[in-house]
């Protein structure tokens, strides 16, 4: 028997007795229905992740600070000595925690430790507020964008560095209370930031508005606004105005660039480095690898669950097939007293098993493709609506055949069962009538 | 004299041990030569039907040797076996052993589709096969539908479209009125003298027993009298 012709009556015998297969389709479709639903949720919670990162920070940065001798507050075990480089951190932490300022020697040193491509301190500049025009004045935060770094835009362009124009990114929800109209209409327009320096004098800044950033879960813009490096450099002179010099120069933190073809153990082996000359590194990955991790156990978990019931669904195409086989006792009995050989007989059968894991799974995989894609549109509308860009269930073209693979796998090996009875079958034994 | 197509020697074939074994042919020893219409007559329990079994090359032998056209088959094991299973012989059963779904010509198909025939030289050969026994204008219906002398000679058709030399007739008229019945009969014996496919009935019937040239009759598992062998 030629093997399409095997394919032909295995696909014709699925459909012989139409109400069992119907139901064993049905079995694996709600399997295979869950499992993309499962794995669309993971694919898209983590592609919201991996978008995140993109825009906290490039792939090839790590931020780097200055190990602390010791923890004051409730986690210190005996009195610290005084540092005189010691300021308050900018970075999420319990209040009046401390980190030890880099100086420019410290950046030095860092530039110096190998496989350390460039060092950029993180200059921090608070300004007093924005204001456009006449209007309401704002308190803002000043974000910094770094090399690799994105910012999602509502409208306009990234602030350009490469210019001596003063320009900003501003966030979405500024543009309507400072009355700039919409996020298209801000485009271009002329906005005022006061700051003031160490002599409590205050400076008005005008700067243009190239750009309007969208709000996301982690963007670098936040309620900040993201200056192109004119406009910082303005700000943090202004601000600095009055300071000594020696003083001026004092960063909290600073981001270390290395080799973006770096793989985890050359990274690993950086921080090593940095550990031992006193810094403290770590990069974006390591801030969101574990919620990556949290996310990738719970989908995992949920994936057991959808695996668990195309296990069940699979006793079901066993039950089908064996009845099938039942059924056709006598004509598999013929086939073979004609000639047809046992490898031929099991192929046949278990070629059913799977098209019938093939249906149930395809029907399974573009129903919940359809569904997720309803769903996630209607909870970012309303329950995910603070979370923009997130969409809740994504599918991804390889997961998706891989499922269906997967699904086809577990029907064939079902069949195996069925198939190898049938195979075993004596034709004398299924012609007699007597 | 020209080699037997089947031959038949000192055939035993016995089911289960101990105790319970039971001993179906006891030693049976004949040839068939080829265009010869052979019966092999018995009651229920005989052992005619093992003995068909046996010579369709669908149950070996516990003992002794079938050859076909001189050649032994005890040798014949898997593919090669199937093969000439699906060349020689072709079955004509009691039961019919239709697929009531599919239509009379994907019925009559089945053993080129086994053979491994293309699509195109199916269908015409079996559309030319229905044509031999006037079926032709059915063959787009559901075998489900026809009547007992029609689904006959499908199974007829069926046996032949592969062009076999031997066709094995397991009670043909079994299942159907004497009027369809002598029917059916006609054409195999028919194709018997036309064609010079060698035809083995196996049947209770005297009648049909009758007609054919030479009658084997089998009790208790052994050959109790060859109507040749009385003749000679």
């Amino acid at each position: 028997m030629r093997t399409i012709d095997i394919f032909g009556s295995a696909i014709s015998n699925t459909f012989r007795s139409k109400t069992r297969t119907i139901l064993t389709i049905l079995a694996i479709f709600v399997g295979a229905f869950t499992l993309t639903l499962t794995s669309g949720l993971g694919t898209g919670i983590n592609a919201y992740i991996d978008d995140t990162v993109t825009s906290i920070g490039a792939s090839d940065v790590m931020t780097v600070t200055k190990t602390q001798g010791g923890a004051t507050g409730v986690a210190a075990d005996g009195p610290v000595e005084y540092n005189p480089d010691a300021i308050a951190s900018e970075q999420p932490g319990a209040p009046g925690s401390t980190v030890v300022a880099l100086s420019p020697a410290d950046l030095e040193t860092l530039a110096g430790i190998e496989g350390v491509v460039d060092v950029e301190p993180t200059r921090s500049i608070s300004v007093d507020y924005i204001q456009a025009g006449d209007g309401r004045k704002y308190v803002i935060g000043v974000g910094n964008l770094i090399a690799g770094q994105t910012i999602p835009l509502d409208a306009g362009a990234e602030p350009d560095d490469g210019t001596a124009d003063l320009q900003l990114v501003l966030p979405v929800s500024f543009v309507e209370p400072m009355g700039l109209g919409d996020a298209d209409s801000a485009i271009g327009q002329s906005v005022t930031i006061a700051i003031t320096d160490a002599e409590r004098m205050q400076h008005l800044i005008d700067a243009t508005v190239v750009g309007v950033a969208e709000e996301g879960l982690a963007s670098p813009a936040g309620a900040s606004l993201v200056p192109n490096t004119a406009l910082s450099d303005e700000l943090f002179d202004t601000q600095n105005v009055g300071v000594p010099a020696d003083q001026a120069e004092r960063y909290a933190q600073a981001s270390v660039f290395f080799d973006p073809a770096a793989t985890d153990a050359d990274i690993s082996a950086l921080k090593d480095r940095l550990a031992d000359e006193g810094f403290t590194a770590s990069t974006v990955a390591d801030q969101l690898g574990m919620f990556k991790t949290v996310i990738d156990g719970i989908v995992l978990v949920l994936n057991a669950f959808a695996i668990i019931a195309l296990l069940a669904a699979s006793f079901g195409i066993v039950n089908t097939l064996f009845m099938s086989v039942q059924e056709r006792t006598r004509e598999i009995g013929l086939m073979k007293a004609m000639g047809m050989g046992n490898g031929r007989v099991f192929s046949l059968f278990s070629i059913e098993a799977a098209f019938i894991g093939f249906l149930g799974s395809a029907i399974g995989v573009v129903i919940a493709m359809v569904a997720g894609s309803a769903i996630s549109s209607v909870l970012s509308g309303s329950l995910l609506a603070d979370l923009p860009g997130l969409t809740l269930i994504a599918f991804d073209p390889i997961a998706i055949v891989v499922i269906v693979l997967i699904v086809m796998a577990i029907a064939f090996l079902a069949g195996t069962l069925p198939a190898a009875r049938a195979a075993r079958a004596d034709p004398v034994e299924s012609l007699r009538y007597e | 004299m020209t080699t037997p197509i089947i031959s038949v020697r000192d055939v035993h074939k016995s089911y289960g041990g101990g105790q319970n074994r039971f001993d179906a042919l006891k030693g049976v020893t004949f040839d068939i030569h080829k265009g010869e219409s052979i019966a092999i007559v018995g009651k229920s329990g005989s052992g005619k039907s093992t003995l068909m079994h046996v010579i369709a090359l669908l149950d070996a032998p516990t003992s002794g040797v079938v050859e076909l056209e001189g050649v032994d088959t005890t040798a014949l094991r898997g593919g090669r076996l199937n093969r000439t299973r699906n060349k020689t012989f072709g079955f004509v059963f009691q039961q019919f052993f239709l697929t009531g779904n599919s239509s009379v010509l994907e019925n009559v198909i089945l053993p080129l589709k086994i053979a491994g025939v293309g699509r195109a030289e199916r269908k015409s050969r079996g559309l030319a096969a229905l044509e031999q026994l006037e079926l032709a204008d059915k063959a787009k219906n559901k075998a489900l539908n026809l009547s007992g002398g029609q689904k006959q000679r499908t199974v007829i058709a069926r046996a032949l479209v592969n062009s076999p030399r031997i066709i094995f007739a397991d009670e043909p008229t079994g299942n159907l009125d004497t009027v369809t019945g002598a029917i059916v009969e006609d054409i195999l014996f028919d194709l018997n003298r036309e064609n010079g496919i060698t035809l083995i009935v196996v049947t209770h019937d005297e009648d049909l027993a009758a007609r054919c040239d030479r009658r084997l009759y089998i009790r208790d598992g052994l050959l109790v009298e060859d109507s040749a062998a009385v003749a000679a």
